[in-house]
């Protein structure tokens, strides 16, 4: 009954396709992180300028619904502020899906808070405590007197990740802390409240927040490259197999100079800027 | 004598007092409603009229969406709703026919109007879930313009049923009647004489389940929106920008929060002009139909 | 086909389509459960419903939805004591108290107010009412149950005042004039009479408005905060149940324990709607006003 239901649908789908529809030659869907949100849609603008044929949509949702629309073959890349985990690769595999990564950029998560907040560092412990609901009080960490409220991205976001990874180390996060969909949401809520921390990406870091040293280091660009920063990562854009077609053309231009440049000024590092780290080295 | 008249005077004004305080608490409540819409409306138009102009109407986002328009988002919402309506109206109107015309009382009946109510009130976000779980998946659609509007069409059906419902039923039972005994059938009768009759009613009746599936995000978020396509749609398998979506995803999840407020309360003025509009001249519509009735 | 036959298979035909929404209601069932019900061969019913832990992405995970589910009902509760003063007083404003005119304008507004699309409160609540609430009490947040629950109360209001009104309007012309025949002042008969003729169809209008609070989705992923605690006051952030599922549905791998156990939340959600809107349906029936003859 089911499969007759669903087939006569399918039939009926096909129709209305066949009817009015046209397939676009050249597709590219990307979804996946809001962290790498702004590299994908400047590089998006630019290349379509260069590429006037090629029809692409871009959605963000975070790092789990991209590999999720990988795996389900609804989408071309996805992109991702965490490597793919071993159940997804195995996921991917039953379904016939081949994940190949592609680093795009690199980027550094820190710890933000109100510009008037008075506290300039904090330990890797501490923010691990003020995160755990351990220690709720900015006096505690050498602030005002002043209840700390604890936001947080999604829990399924790769900025989540990285920062379980860096710093919560699998403890939990206190569940009364609040837990926003973005990186622009997080600024947003920082910048207008004196009580509440919470952690960036660098690219969205901007004189509306301030923010933190961790372990006595201001975060920058070439302290993380050294990894003399504690918090950074690679940003991915992931494919099913090697691309093809505009999917392989349009990867070409992130890494290219020009892409690069674009990654710049959304205000990641880009990767020629790791590799001269690497040779100076 | 005089006191019980002095007693009685007294009660009579604690009674009317108490009246008085009755009514201006009952004026001040329709008050704080009438100024709940308005204060809501006065902000939008407020911080929205800014942000609109030929441009933002007719050209797409660009520069990560700080600049530039909504034009894929406006015409993605039409497409959802166009879409809902061609699912959700058909059937409406069938439904409803079988409940005025053909069904009597007893326990179908009774069993398929609690099922109208029932999937009345069906949350958005479960439509969502259903949308994503049915067509979506199961059916293999993917995110698309087709799962959207079908999640939609659904999800406006029994507002359509019941606006065809009362429209069915205003048509005076005297035509029918004539009708049937000059011989004609039962199905011409309704085809020809009773449906022609309704159909003003049935469709501005409809339109304020329309005006729901233009404003609804839930049902689409899982099911038909994109964050951002550089181009038009060009098949009903495609995902699409809508203008709630829109609205929820630059408020929240957008990569500049800050500089996209403007863009934001436009987007809403938009949205809101759009539902409300529509709306408005339902409403419009069938007060002139009642005063004018020509039975 | 003869014309017997023909109209014979008219009839069912319309059947068929009068059966769609009754046959989604079972396909809204089959997709959630299908999705959400694998969840329970690993995680107990019992430590689902009342764990206190929700931490979907931990390993390993916990999913216990209890405070998903007092945040919803605690939203809930606190707009229903908000909209149903409110809803119930314009009702009897609208039906016994205002002139034709107002009358009129009021009802306009009422529904203009249930046509406002959902993400457009919801993002008023954010951008406009949050800041506010912030700066004027200095709380550590203006997304909190108060806001929400202020919003959600908005769009409750049109549902209860509507289906209130049309309670009160039925109520037989001969109770209001018996009632002023013995001399009763307006106040007397509206609060003695006529409110508590009308008392069952206010109840459905109660029952549905709390159905479409506790199942709005928008408002509260927006404005509610997303902590996912037992609050411990009015001002904490809560995560009702359908922004749990709207917020992290589009962030977890498919088909994994978190995304059931998403599905999971919606079963939870939909029944509990499902039984707000038969209690609603159970009480229109039962206590159904035929006219005067029932009292």
């Amino acid at each position: 009954m089911i499969n007759y239901l669903k087939s006569g649908l399918l039939s009926l789908a096909a129709a209305a396709l066949l009817s009015g529809a046209v397939w676009a030659a050249d597709a590219i869907v990307i979804k996946g992180s809001t962290t790498v949100l702004p590299v994908a849609q400047g590089t998006l603008e630019a290349f379509m300028k260069a590429n006037p044929g090629v029809q692409m949509s871009l959605s963000g949702g975070g790092s789990g619904e991209g590999i999720k629309a990988l795996i389900d073959k609804t989408t071309n890349i996805a992109t991702s502020s965490r490597a793919i985990k071993d159940k997804e690769v195995e996921l991917a595999r039953a379904k016939g899906v081949k994940p190949v990564a592609h680093v795009v950029a690199f980027d550094a998560i820190i710890p933000v808070v109100h510009p008037k907040n008075k506290v300039n560092n904090l330990t890797v412990d501490q923010l691990s405590q003020i995160y755990q609901g351990n220690i709720t009080n900015w006096k505690e960490v050498g602030g005002a007197d002043l209840k700390i409220v604890v936001i947080s991205r999604d829990s399924s976001s790769g900025t989540f990740e990285s920062w379980d990874h860096f710093v919560m180390r699998k403890a939990k996060v206190t569940p009364r802390a609040q837990m926003l969909a973005s990186n622009g949401a997080l600024v947003t809520a920082i910048s207008k409240n004196r009580y509440a921390i919470a952690y960036l990406g660098i690219g969205y870091v901007n004189k509306t927040v301030k923010a933190l040293q961790v372990n006595g280091i201001t975060a920058s660009i070439q302290a993380a490259m050294s990894k003399e920063y504690p918090f950074s990562r690679e940003l991915y854009m992931y494919t099913d197999g090697e691309p093809q077609g505009a999917t392989a053309k349009y990867l070409a231009f992130v890494k290219s100079a020009e892409g690069q440049k674009i990654v710049a000024r959304e205000g990641f590092v880009p990767l020629a800027e790791v590799k001269k780290t690497v040779k100076k080295k | 004598m005089k006191t019980s008249e002095a007693a009685g005077v007294r009660l009579m004004r604690r009674r009317y007092l108490k009246q008085t305080i009755f009514f201006t608490l009952v004026r001040a409540s329709a008050l704080l409603i009438v100024l709940a819409l308005g204060g809501v409306l006065f902000h939008i138009f407020y911080h929205g009229i800014s942000a609109i102009s030929w441009e933002f109407i007719t050209r797409p986002p660009t520069d990560s969406m700080t600049k530039g328009g909504i034009l894929p988002a406006i015409l993605g919402t039409i497409y959802l709703t166009v879409g809902a309506i061609a699912v959700g109206l058909p059937l409406g109107i069938a439904s409803a026919i079988y409940l005025t015309e053909y069904a009597k009382q007893g326990r179908v009946i009774r069993l398929i109007k609690v099922g109208i109510n029932c999937l009345a009130g069906v949350p958005s976000v479960v439509f969502g879930l259903f949308g994503l779980g049915f067509f979506v998946i199961f059916l293999g659609f993917g995110s698309s313009i087709l799962s959207g509007s079908l999640t939609l069409g659904f999800l406006i059906l029994p507002t359509i049923i019941g606006a065809a419902e009362e429209a069915l039923k205003g048509v005076p039972q005297t035509f029918r009647e004539a009708s049937l005994s000059l011989g004609v059938s039962k199905w011409q009768t309704i085809y020809r004489i009773v449906l022609p009759n309704a159909l003003p009613g049935i469709l501005t009746g409809s339109i304020l389940g329309i005006g729901r599936a233009a404003g609804e995000t839930a049902p689409i978020m899982f099911t038909a929106a994109a964050y951002f396509t550089a181009k038009l749609p060009g098949s009903i398998f495609d995902e699409v920008m809508a203008l709630p979506y829109h609205i929820y995803v630059l408020a929240t999840a957008g990569t500049h929060i800050e500089a996209t407020r403007p863009i934001q309360f436009g987007t809403v003025l938009v949205l809101v002009a759009v539902v409300l509009g529509i709306d408005l001249v339902a409403i419009v519509i069938r007060g002139y139909m009642r005063r004018n009735k020509r039975w | 086909m003869n014309r017997k036959t023909k109209e014979i298979f008219i009839k069912y035909l319309f059947l068929l389509f009068a059966l769609v929404s009754i046959i989604v209601l079972g396909l809204i069932v089959f997709s959630l459960f299908r999705e959400g019900l694998p969840l329970f061969s690993t995680v107990a019913v019992h430590d689902f419903l009342f764990g206190l832990e929700w931490y979907p992405t931990y390993d390993p995970p916990s999913f216990g939805i209890f405070p998903l589910i007092v945040g919803s009902l605690i939203v809930t509760a606190i707009a229903t004591l908000i909209s149903v003063p409110l809803g119930v007083l314009a009702a009897v404003y609208i039906s016994e108290i205002a002139p034709q005119r107002v009358k009129e304008i009021l009802k306009s507004a009422i529904e203009l107010l249930a046509g406002l699309p959902s993400v457009v409160l919801g993002f008023f609540g954010m951008v406009i009412i949050a800041p506010w609430l912030q700066e004027t009490f200095d709380l550590p947040t203006g997304l909190n149950i108060i806001n929400a629950s202020i919003i959600l109360a908005v769009m409750a209001i049109p549902t209860i005042s509507s289906i209130s009104e049309d309670a009160l309007y039925a109520v037989p012309r001969e109770f209001k004039e018996a009632s002023y025949a013995l001399g009763a002042t307006k106040f007397e008969t509206i609060a003695k009479v006529i409110v508590p003729a009308a008392l069952s169809g206010i109840s459905t209008a109660i029952m549905l408005g709390m159905a479409r609070a506790i199942g709005e989705t928008m408002v509260v992923l927006m404005v509610a905060g997303g902590a996912a605690a037992i609050p411990e006051s009015l001002f904490d952030s809560v995560r009702p149940m359908p922004a749990s599922i709207a917020a992290e549905m589009g962030e977890t791998p498919f088909r994994s324990a978190h995304y059931q156990a998403l599905f999971a939340t919606g079963i939870v959600l939909f029944l509990l709607t499902l039984a707000f809107n038969l209690i609603a349906d159970y009480v229109s029936h039962r206590f159904r006003q035929t006219g005067s003859a029932t009292l």
